[in-house]
């Protein structure tokens, strides 16, 4: 059994995508923490910060990947149901602060006291647990998108319409979480967090114990996503994604198979979200903004739609492109680079970066056959009768 | 035949069925009844309602009137294409439409008949058994020999043979099938009447087609319609006998 999942996802991609990311998972906090600063291959713990918070951003990218890439569902609003993983990670944060707060309140967070709230409300209760917190990370983006995703798809909502109700969707939430009244610290959001599992979050040891866990993350993640691929699960969405009506006429339930891929790229989101924010330190409503999900969209087509590795390459390639623009004399013009890059990997990637790779390897390939055709047999073979 | 037992004993019935669409009336009261292991030709000029007919039955369109049974026992008005198609209808668009993406075989193991639940096919495992069954379509439809190429690039006449294909893998009561020579050589249509002859061995088909000679070919009960009821009922001969068909259709 375990055999045979092994070689059905054991492809020359996985097998570099993974290994390179059990690598990192160790090779990066060797080299920051073991190796001394002086040495040249010394990895500074600013640098394994934003590279954590990337690899977050990839399990992002790879999720929208499942259900854009291979189910034809363009959500928009992707990006809501990886903050909500963040919040629920930021309430166990908060609990976690206790006395040591400004206000030095052994139960509300800072933001409750300042906002003269006299006990817990109800959804905060267990939060100081991180079982329960760990649990509401995939619950509650799961649960939000089962929900959405019931009346969507049973609706027969598609294409650009639905695109444009996840838009909605995570903008409402954007609002919301503005709102003081709302219970989640309105527009500060939460933050100042001190210790996660005991560990100091700021400490070096702990960064790089996260970064390692965003990387074993993403490669289960990416497994995951590899083994419903090429399952006949898998053939099922693409048909979907091809020929919707077809697929429906040949009995199968599509609005059942859009919502359980949906509901799992939710959670899969949401799970990168909580690893996202103790790396960062902080998540604010912002995380909603409807731009978040666009850009992560364009992630997963710069890197190549439908191709899983696509979308970490292209998460990890842009986020890396932004730092370093974003710091440099080029800073204001972030924006029109990233607008520019969509368009020309629409003009001239329309596949992505992986997708262009495949084709020029398939190419490549089929000249050789040719080729080595050529050479076993000078003479050219009679036309096939049609 | 009293109405009661062309209800039961008839695979297919319709009776009365309107569809409108913005006032026009894409069906008006048509009845029909097709019977067990028989083979009928739907024929009749653009717009008479042969596509619009084919959603009714398979669940796309829900008439505004009239009733639709299938096998005497299920209300086809009442259930969805899902539901329908798990009944046993099978349909081949008028477009081929085949998952281009896939490869032939591929496309042939998504129609096989087995678990359609997400669940069932995340567990699917391959048997021998569904590999014989494979190959024996895979003959029928004449495909053996390109299994592994991607459906997206076959020839028309092979995408059309592979829709056919599909609807077999289904094991479906009833094939219904649109247009099946639309843009095929000579050759290829004699094939596929021979082809639609085979499969009526053992299932009901109900073919709708333009073409004459191939309805000539395939030598059925003929239904003419026209502005979405049926104008004619009978042999080949005696349809495009009749002079309300010539004035409509024939257009002589």
């Amino acid at each position: 059994m375990i055999a045979a999942l092994v070689t059905r996802l054991g492809d020359r991609g996985t097998a570099i995508m993974v290994l390179t990311l059990m690598a990192f998972a160790v090779l990066v906090p060797i080299l920051n923490l073991v190796v001394p600063p002086s040495w040249p291959i010394h990895v500074p713990t600013y640098i394994v910060a934003l590279w954590g918070k990337y690899l977050c951003y990839a399990l992002l990218a790879l999720s929208i990947d499942l259900i854009w890439g291979y189910c034809g569902i363009l959500s928009l609003g992707h990006g809501a149901f990886f903050a909500l993983g963040g919040y629920a990670m930021g309430m166990y944060l908060m609990r976690q602060i206790g006395t040591r707060g400004v206000y030095s309140h052994p139960i509300l967070p800072d933001f409750m006291v300042f906002l003269n709230w006299k006990e817990l409300p109800f959804f905060w209760y267990f939060f100081d647990h991180f079982w329960y917190a760990a649990i509401m990370v995939v619950l509650v983006p799961g649960l939000l998108a089962f929900v959405f995703g019931w009346f969507a798809f049973r609706s027969r909502v598609t294409g650009v319409y639905l695109s444009i109700i996840t838009q909605a969707m995570t903008y409402a939430l954007l609002l919301g979480f503005f709102r003081n009244n709302f219970g989640f610290g309105g527009n500060n959001g939460l933050t100042d967090f001190k210790d996660i599992l005991g560990f100091n979050v700021q400490s070096g040891g702990t960064r790089n114990a996260l970064f390692a866990i965003s990387c074993v993350a993403l490669i289960l993640g990416f497994l995951m996503c590899r083994a419903i691929i090429t399952s006949k699960l898998g053939k099922v969405l693409i048909a979907i994604r091809d020929a919707e009506s077809r697929t429906r006429f040949l009995g199968y339930r599509v609005e059942s198979y859009k919502l359980f891929v949906f509901t799992l790229s939710a959670c899969m989101a949401g799970v990168a979200g909580a690893l996202f924010v103790p790396q960062v330190g902080i998540i604010n409503p912002s995380e909603f903004a409807p731009a978040n999900s666009i850009e992560a969209v364009i992630w997963v087509a710069v890197g190549g739609r439908g191709t899983l590795t696509g979308a970490v390459i292209g998460a990890l390639l842009v986020n890396y492109a932004k730092t370093y623009f974003t710091s440099g004399f080029l800073a204001p013009y972030w924006l029109f680079l990233l607008g520019g890059l969509f368009v020309m990997v629409t003009l001239f990637l329309p596949a992505g970066i992986v997708g262009a790779y495949r084709k020029f390897m398939a190419q490549r390939r089929e000249r050789a056959a040719v080729a080595a055709a050529e050479a076993a047999s000078p003479v050219p073979e009679a036309r096939p009768a049609e | 035949m009293d109405k009661e037992t062309l209800t039961t004993n008839s695979l297919l019935y319709l009776d009365g069925v309107t569809v409108s669409f913005d006032g026009f009336r894409a069906l008006n009261s048509l009845s029909f009844a097709v019977a067990p292991g028989e083979m009928r030709a739907i024929i009749g000029p653009n717009g008479a309602g042969k596509t619009t007919m084919m959603d009714v039955v398979t669940g796309k369109t829900r008439p505004d009137e009239g009733d639709v049974m299938f096998d005497g026992a299920h209300d086809l008005t009442r259930l969805d294409e899902t539901q329908i198609a798990m009944l046993g209808i099978g349909r081949k668009f008028q477009k081929p439409t085949v998952f281009d993406m896939h490869s032939v075989e591929d496309n042939i193991r998504l129609a096989l008949k087995h678990d359609r639940s997400p669940r069932g096919t995340l567990l699917w495992r391959d048997s021998s058994e569904e590999q014989d069954r494979v190959a024996a379509i895979l003959d029928t439809i004449r495909l053996n020999k390109i299994r592994d190429r991607v459906a997206g690039s076959l020839a028309h006449g092979q995408k059309q043979w592979l829709e056919i294909g599909m609807l077999l893998a289904q094991e479906p009561k009833l094939l219904l099938v649109d247009e099946p020579v639309a843009g095929m050589t000579d050759a290829e249509t004699r094939e596929t009447a021979e082809l639609l002859k085979e499969i009526n061995q053992h299932k009901t088909v109900v073919v709708v087609e333009h073409d004459m000679s191939f309805v000539r070919e395939l030598g059925v009960k003929v239904t003419c319609l026209h502005e979405g009821s049926v104008l004619a009922e009978g042999t080949i001969d005696q349809v495009s006998e009749n002079e309300r068909v010539v004035e409509v259709y024939l257009g002589r």
